[in-house]
C-alpha cells in the first residue's frame, strides 16, 4: 500500500479490503506505522508511536477474520489518540514535563471500547499541556505544525489529533474538548471533529481538566468515519457517574435520513466580528443547506458575548482543583531540592507546569478563594445557566443551530503566544456549546484564498447527535467540501 | 495567591502574570452587567432524562494493588508513597 493510498483510507474502504483479503490487518498496521513515522517530522503530530500495541491489535483482528467471526466495526482501522487519554502500559504525558515519564496502569473506557471494536492504536498525539490552549504551542515537547500550511498552528488543544487525520497518518483520531479543543483544530486543519453531548462518552481515563466541561470525541476525514468512531466509544459506563444512560443510536444509519424541512437557526451574534472570508464560506455553506430544502431563519442568542468570561472562570476554577493532585507525591515528578513537604509541593509544581498551566491555576485559585467566590465563580455558574437557556429557547424554534467554528482561520506559529486574552477569544464560538453540554461539530466548508480551511459548526439538542450527523452528512455530500 | 495554589513562581513570572491576570479579570468584569439574582447556578450539564439506577451493586472487585498503584511514584517503598518528614519523632 502506498502512502497516498493510506492517506485516503476510510473505515468503509478498510472493511471492504479486509473482507476481500486484499490486505491483512497486520499488513495494514505495518504500512500505516511506516507511513506515519516517515511523515511525522513534517508536523510533529505524534509524540510517540505504539507499534507493539498496534500489531497485537491487528493480529487479533486477523485472528477473528480467519475464524469467520465479526472483527468489529473498527477492524484494522489505524487510530491516533490524544496524549491526555490513558493507555495501559503506554506512556501518557499530557504534553507536560510533570508527566513526562507517566505510564498508566489502566485503559480509559474509550480506549478499551475502540480496541474491542477492532481499532488499532498507532500512536499518541501532541496537544497543549494538560489540554489547556488553543494552538498546541503550549506543549512541553514542542509545537505541532498545520499540515495544510506548515508555518501555521493546527489549532488546539487537540492539534496533534487533527493534524494526524488531516495529514493522512491516521484514519480517525480521538481528541478531547473542553471549550472547543476538538472543533477548532478540526476547522483549522480541514477535517471533521465532533464534541458529543456531555456524558455521552465516558470520561474514565481522560485526564481531568474541567470536569463539568470535558468531553472525549472523534476526528475523521468524513462525517461517516467520525460517526462510526463515536458510536463505538459512546454509552453508559459505571466508572464515570456523569456518563449518561441514553441509548446510543446507530449514527452511521442516521446519515441516510432526510434533511428537507429541517429548521436551522443562524444566531446573529455569531456573525459579527469575524474575518470576512470566514463569513463568506459559512454563508456559502448556508446556501447549500437551503438548496437541500432546509428552512433557515435568523435567531437571537443574547448571552453569547458573556460566554468567554463565563468559561474562563469555570474552567480555570475546575482546572486549579484538578491539577492539585500533581504535588510530587504520586505522579512521577518531584523537585530534587526540597527540605519540607510544602517546599516539595511548591517546587515540584513550579518546575513541572508550563506558563499557560500556571496562569490557569492562578486564575482558578483566585476565583475560588474566599471573598471572590461569589463574585466570580458563582456568578459564572449563573451566567452559564443563561447561556444554556439561550440554546434551550432556540431549540424550541429550530432543529439545529449553524455558526462559524472560529472567527479566523489558522494563525501563524507564535502570533498569539504573547497575548493570552487574544488567544482565549479564538474560542468565542465553540465555548457556548460546551457550556450548554449539547452535541456540536465542525465540518469543513471550504478554504480561504490562501488555502486555509474553514469550518462550519452544527449544534443540536442534547442527545441529538443523529440529527447533527444527518445534516453534516447531507452537507458534505452536496457541498463536496470534505 | 501562589502560596494558596502551592505554586513556586519566579519574580519574573509574578510580574508577567500579575499583568495578564489583571487584563483577564477586567475582561470578565463584564458579567456584572447581567442581573442574575433570579438565576439558579449551573454546576453540571442539565437535561431531561428518565430516572435511572445510578447505583451499582455493592460487590467486591479486584483493585490495582499497592505495588501497581505506587509504580509511578517518584519515591515509594513497601507499597507506600514516601514524602519528606512531616512529624518529628
Amino acid at each position: 500500500m502506498t502512502g497516498a493510498e493510506i492517506a485516503d483510507l476510510t473505515i468503509a474502504r478498510i472493511r471492504d479490503g479486509l473482507q476481500a483479503r486484499e490486505f491483512s490487518a497486520v499488513e495494514l498496521a505495518e504500512a500505516a506505522l511506516r507511513h506515519a513515522e516517515a511523515e511525522n517530522p513534517k508536523t510533529g503530530a505524534y509524540l510517540r508511536f505504539s507499534p507493539e500495541r498496534a500489531l497485537a491489535a491487528a493480529r487479533r483482528v486477523d485472528g477473528r477474520l480467519a475464524q469467520g467471526a465479526d472483527p468489529g466495526p473498527l477492524a484494522g482501522v489505524p487510530v491516533a489518540v490524544k496524549d491526555v487519554i490513558l493507555t495501559a502500559g503506554l506512556r501518557t504525558t499530557c504534553a507536560s514535563k510533570m508527566l513526562a515519564n507517566y505510564t498508566p496502569p489502566y485503559d480509559a473506557t474509550a480506549i478499551a471500547r475502540l480496541e474491542a471494536a477492532g481499532g488499532v492504536i498507532i500512536g499518541k498525539t501532541n496537544c497543549d499541556e494538560f489540554a489547556r490552549g488553543s494552538s498546541t504551542e503550549n506543549s512541553a515537547f514542542g509545537p505541532v505544525r498545520n499540515p495544510r500550511a506548515l508555518d501555521r498552528v493546527p489549532g488546539g488543544s487537540s492539534g496533534g489529533s487533527a493534524a494526524a487525520v488531516a495529514q493522512g497518518t491516521a484514519v480517525v483520531a480521538l481528541g478531547s474538548d473542553t471549550g472547543g479543543s476538538i472543533r477548532q483544530p478540526a476547522s483549522f486543519c480541514g477535517v471533521v471533529g465532533v464534541t458529543p453531548t456531555y456524558g455521552r462518552v465516558s470520561r474514565y481515563g481522560l485526564v481531568a481538566f474541567a470536569s463539568s466541561l470535558d468531553h472525549i470525541g472523534p476526528f475523521g476525514r468524513t462525517v461517516r468515519d467520525a460517526a462510526i468512531l463515536l458510536e463505538t466509544i459512546a454509552g453508559r459506563d459505571e466508572m464515570d457517574a456523569t456518563s449518561v444512560f441514553a441509548p446510543v443510536p446507530n449514527f452511521e444509519a442516521a446519515l441516510k435520513g432526510p434533511v428537507r424541512g429541517m429548521k436551522i437557526g443562524l444566531p446573529r451574534e455569531y456573525f459579527e466580528g469575524l474575518r470576512v472570508e470566514v463569513g463568506d464560506r459559512v454563508a456559502g455553506a448556508v446556501e447549500v443547506l437551503k438548496s437541500l430544502g432546509c428552512e433557515v431563519r435568523d435567531i437571537a442568542m443574547p448571552h453569547t458575548k458573556y460566554a468567554i468570561s463565563t468559561y474562563y472562570i469555570i474552567c480555570t476554577a475546575e482546572a486549579s482543583a484538578n491539577l492539585a493532585r500533581y504535588d510530587g507525591v504520586r505522579y512521577t515528578m518531584r523537585s530534587s531540592h526540597s527540605e519540607t513537604l510544602t517546599d516539595m509541593y511548591r517546587n515540584t509544581r513550579g518546575e513541572g507546569f508550563g506558563a499557560e498551566c500556571k496562569r490557569r491555576i492562578m486564575l482558578g485559585t483566585y476565583v475560588l478563594s474566599s471573598g471572590y467566590y461569589d463574585a466570580y465563580y458563582l456568578k459564572a455558574q449563573k451566567v452559564r445557566a443563561l447561556v444554556a437557556r439561550d440554546f434551550a429557547e432556540a431549540f424550541r424554534e429550530v432543529d439545529a443551530v449553524v455558526t462559524p467554528v472560529s472567527p479566523f482561520p489558522a494563525f501563524k506559529l507564535g502570533e498569539k503566544m504573547d497575548n493570552p486574552l487574544d488567544m482565549y477569544l479564538s474560542d468565542i464560538y465553540t465555548i457556548t456549546g460546551s457550556l450548554a453540554g449539547i452535541p456540536c461539530m465542525s465540518v469543513p466548508c471550504g478554504a480561504t484564498a490562501a488555502g486555509l480551511p474553514v469550518g462550519m459548526q452544527i449544534l443540536t439538542r442534547h442527545f441529538d447527535e443523529a440529527g447533527m450527523f444527518r445534516l453534516a452528512g447531507a452537507f458534505e455530500k452536496a457541498g463536496g467540501f470534505a | 495567591m501562589a502560596d494558596l495554589a502551592n505554586l513556586r513562581l519566579t519574580d519574573d513570572e509574578v510580574e508577567r502574570m500579575s499583568a495578564e491576570l489583571d487584563q483577564i479579570l477586567t475582561h470578565v468584569d463584564a458579567l456584572n452587567e447581567l442581573d442574575t439574582s433570579a438565576v439558579e447556578p449551573m454546576a453540571q450539564v442539565l437535561f431531561d432524562a428518565p430516572e435511572a439506577a445510578t447505583l451499582r451493586e455493592d460487590l467486591v472487585r479486584p483493585t490495582l494493588g499497592s505495588e501497581v498503584a505506587t509504580a509511578n511514584a517518584p519515591l515509594a517503598a513497601a507499597g507506600c508513597f514516601k514524602v519528606p518528614l512531616v512529624i518529628e519523632r
